[in-house]
């Protein structure tokens, strides 16, 4: 985690320019708990930013010192604090700086203080790093597609800063490289929902729950696209239950007589919103129960005694689900 | 051989069998074992982890720099699970921990990641929670409220949400770490409460559960702050409780623990985060009940549940139909009170008060099993097979095993019955309030405290 710093590191307080600088301590009293065994140099560099930070000295030396400090423990939140307002205060170049945060970046994808920082840099560089902060967390996600930070960092970049116009596109390809990856399906939800550039929600359902559906047929035990099915029709439980293309995927899986557990799950919510079931739908549902004599109940309350025998993980769940369905008409 | 094992699955799948398989074989390695052995691989190893956890109050190795600004949290992660356990630390090391903290307390108020640090909302909370822990007057009274209530209002955020430290990220968990302290110290009034539920409501996502960030993913960890604090706010009732509810409950997967987001994997810690969103809402029925449309005399539960429902004893009810919580549900706290804060304090103590509607609705023994054969180290737990024990982990499976535990009572205060704890009763460990994580005793001793303060 050194980079630049490998070369042999000359103690600070044998470095000229630091003569003039008394160390602080840590103040840990006489009988610390959680005590850290640190090392001299750990030890020595946060005496010396102590100092620097108690006195509010925002100066190259300070700038410098932060970078030390940061690069022996980069969750430092005081540090980073204290950095932005040297950077402030110096006018430093944010564009090296921000290639600074890649470098650590790079080494610890996950510490919410990189990633703050590197908000707050974008915000100031402005709508010309768009791209480059889009290409970067595109790095990140190489390695680690599901990193929390870089989704939300990426969110705000295009909130922000813009870069809409390949994103749908992106999410596809990562979809397509893990159709699993539900950090791709919830960035798809956002693109879809939020993008300028596509319309919004209402005008992109048909598509979408196309798309979604054609995911489903392909894995249908995925949850992925179930969640994101249904929340294409979010707040409107009719538009779901009237969508006849969600109950038919629903059959087409339960035909499939294998991974039917969210086809289960999303039939029950159809019937929550009052879909009214088909013959076919009921039959289907019939044929996949493995208790051959189900008490003669409604559709729903069927639904949930058969998600008991078949997802017994969850049977504590479906029992209650049972006991809240509707009144059947 | 299963299916999957002889296909080639995407990054996700393949991830998945691993952990699946690991998990697995342990299972079939235990459960083949004669009756006498099999028993002992169920017992909580309590000396041994008391031990762990007690020699790193006392000393850390140099690994541990990484943390060195998170020295609140290692203090309640230890303390917590010292609690958890049915066990205390000596005076001396109470005293170390109360002069620790005090020298982390900022002089305008809250606490910073270790001594000169900047306060931060989430080692305040870590340090409150773990000052309630270690309990007593001298521990409870090194809380300089009034400034520490200066510093919440200083780290409010124009959208209602709070920022985690000054010029620091606003987010889901600086919300639910500024509510929790506000509430348990009895300082939370109207002008912190004010729009944190529309920031919090904001977070939920279409999949049900909540995320740190608006359009963000959803996530256990923010799940749980996002409920909790809406529940200490008495706002629980503008989440969609139904959607959520699903959401969590396919969280728990095949190997018995809780994952945190859909698709990832199963880790011990979410047996808490997760664990503690199924057990809270199991004392929201009402709302449940309402959000689904049922009449109100609808029982859901099969258990007797005649007469537990009088309108002062459920916040909820307190809250309908008034949007600013001015109503008091036990007019009988500290004169220097606004009657808001002690609506705000009355809220997480009527919580835990009021009795649970509903049954536990996860698979509390699944849970527990994952966590006694696949979490359980020599001395400490740890995320899954393969990974290596740290604090953090052990904090929250221990305070996931006491959800598990303690989560089929109707009242918070009686014991559980032994066959909902697995393994030997000599395994079961103290209850928590769950919406703080706090020791349920250590809770209670803290809000007669503030209730007076």
């Amino acid at each position: 985690m050194k980079g630049e710093e490998e070369r042999e590191r000359i103690p600070i307080k044998e470095r000229p320019e630091w003569a003039d600088v008394r160390p602080v301590p840590q103040d840990d009293g006489p009988n610390p708990v959680v005590p850290i065994a640190y090392t001299d140099e750990f030890s020595e560099t946060m005496d010396y930013f102590r100092a620097v930070y108690l006195a509010d000295e925002r100066s190259p030396r300070a700038l410098h010192l932060t970078k030390e400090a940061i690069l022996l423990n980069s969750g430092n939140y005081t540090v980073w604090q204290f950095r932005r307002r040297i950077l402030d205060a110096l006018n430093a170049d944010l564009h090296e700086e921000l290639q600074f945060l890649d470098q650590i970046t790079r080494e610890n994808a996950k510490n919410y203080q990189i990633w703050h920082h590197r908000r707050w840099l974008a915000e100031k560089l402005g709508e010309h790093v768009a791209n480059k902060e889009l290409e970067f967390t595109k790095e990140i996600f190489c390695k680690d597609p599901k990193n929390y930070h870089a989704w939300s960092h990426r969110q705000w970049v295009l909130q922000a800063l813009g870069g809409w116009e390949g994103e749908l596109a992106y999410c596809s390809e990562l979809i397509k490289d893990d159709i699993f990856n539900n950090s791709a399906w919830n960035q798809r939800y956002f693109v879809v929902s939020k993008s300028p550039l596509l319309g919004g929600l209402e005008v992109m359902r048909d598509p979408e729950v196309a798309y979604a559906i054609e995911a489903i047929l392909t894995k249908p035990e995925n949850e992925s696209p179930w969640r994101y099915l249904r929340g294409l029709h979010k707040n409107d439980g009719n538009s779901l239950a009237n969508d006849p293309r969600v109950a038919s995927v629903c059959l087409d899986v339960l035909a499939g007589k294998t991974d039917y557990v969210h086809a289960l799950n999303m039939i029950l919510d159809l019937l929550c919103h009052r879909h009214q079931p088909s013959k076919e739908l009921k039959d289907a549902v019939d044929a996949v129960s493995p208790d051959p004599n189900l008490p003669d109940a409604g559709l729903a309350e069927n639904v949930c005694s058969i998600l008991k025998l078949v997802d017994p993980i969850r049977a504590n769940y479906w029992e209650w689900r049972k006991s809240t369905v509707p009144a059947q008409d | 051989m299963t299916r999957e094992n002889l296909m080639k699955g995407t990054t996700s799948q393949e991830d998945q069998w691993t952990v699946q398989n690991q998990c697995f074989r342990i299972y079939e390695i235990v459960y083949r074992l004669p009756p006498q052995a099999q028993s002992i691989n169920f017992e909580v190893l309590r000396e041994n982890h008391i031990e762990y956890l007690t020699e790193s109050l006392k000393q850390l190795g140099r690994n541990f720099y990484v943390l060195d600004a998170n020295r609140p949290w290692l203090c309640y992660w230890i303390i917590q699970s010292i609690a958890l356990l049915g066990d205390c630390v000596d005076d001396k090391l109470e005293n170390g921990l109360i002069d620790f903290l005090s020298r982390c307390q900022d002089q305008d108020g809250g606490y910073g990641g270790g001594p000169g640090q900047m306060p931060h909302l989430a080692t305040t909370y870590a340090a409150v929670n773990a000052l309630i822990t270690v309990g007593g007057q001298n521990s409870l009274s090194s809380i300089n409220r009034e400034k520490l209530y200066n510093f919440l209002l200083r780290m409010k955020d124009a959208s209602g949400g709070f920022r985690m430290h000054d010029g620091g990220e606003v987010d889901v968990r600086a919300c639910y770490t500024a509510i929790s302290v506000a509430s348990v110290l009895n300082i939370l009034d109207d002008r912190l409460i004010q729009n944190v539920g529309d920031y919090i409501v904001s977070c939920q996502t279409y999949e049900g559960g909540i995320a740190g960030e608006p359009c963000s993913e959803a996530h256990g960890g923010y799940t749980f702050c996002g409920l909790a604090a809406m529940v200490l706010i008495n706002e629980a009732d503008r989440l969609n409780l139904p959607e959520l509810l699903n959401w969590v409950m396919f969280r728990q997967g095949i190997e018995g623990g809780f994952q945190g987001r859909t698709n990832k994997l199963v880790d011990g810690c979410y047996s808490f985060w997760q664990g503690a969103v199924a057990a809270i809402i199991q004392r929201l029925h009402v709302t449940v009940k309402k959000q689904l449309g049922l009449p109100d005399t609808f029982e859901l539960d099969c258990s007797t549940e005649s007469g537990n429902e009088s309108s002062d004893d459920d916040g909820e009810e307190v809250s309908e139909g008034s949007s600013s919580p001015v109503d008091i549900s036990e007019p009988t706290k500290g004169e220097s009170l606004s009657t808001s804060a002690a609506m705000g304090l009355n809220n997480g103590y009527d919580f835990i008060k009021r009795p649970t509607g509903m049954k536990p609705l996860f698979n509390s023994m699944a849970l527990q099993q994952y966590i006694l054969l696949c979490t359980q180290e020599e001395a400490g737990f740890r995320d899954k097979p393969g990974k290596r024990r740290d604090h953090y982990h052990t904090c929250y499976v221990l305070s996931g095993l006491s959800v598990c535990q303690h989560c089929n009572k109707r009242d918070a205060d009686s014991p559980p019955l032994s066959r909902d704890v697995m393994g030997p009763y000599s395994n079961l460990v103290e209850p928590v309030h769950p919406l703080h994580n706090i020791v349920l005793d250590k809770y209670y001793e803290a809000h007669m405290f503030f209730a007076r303060a």
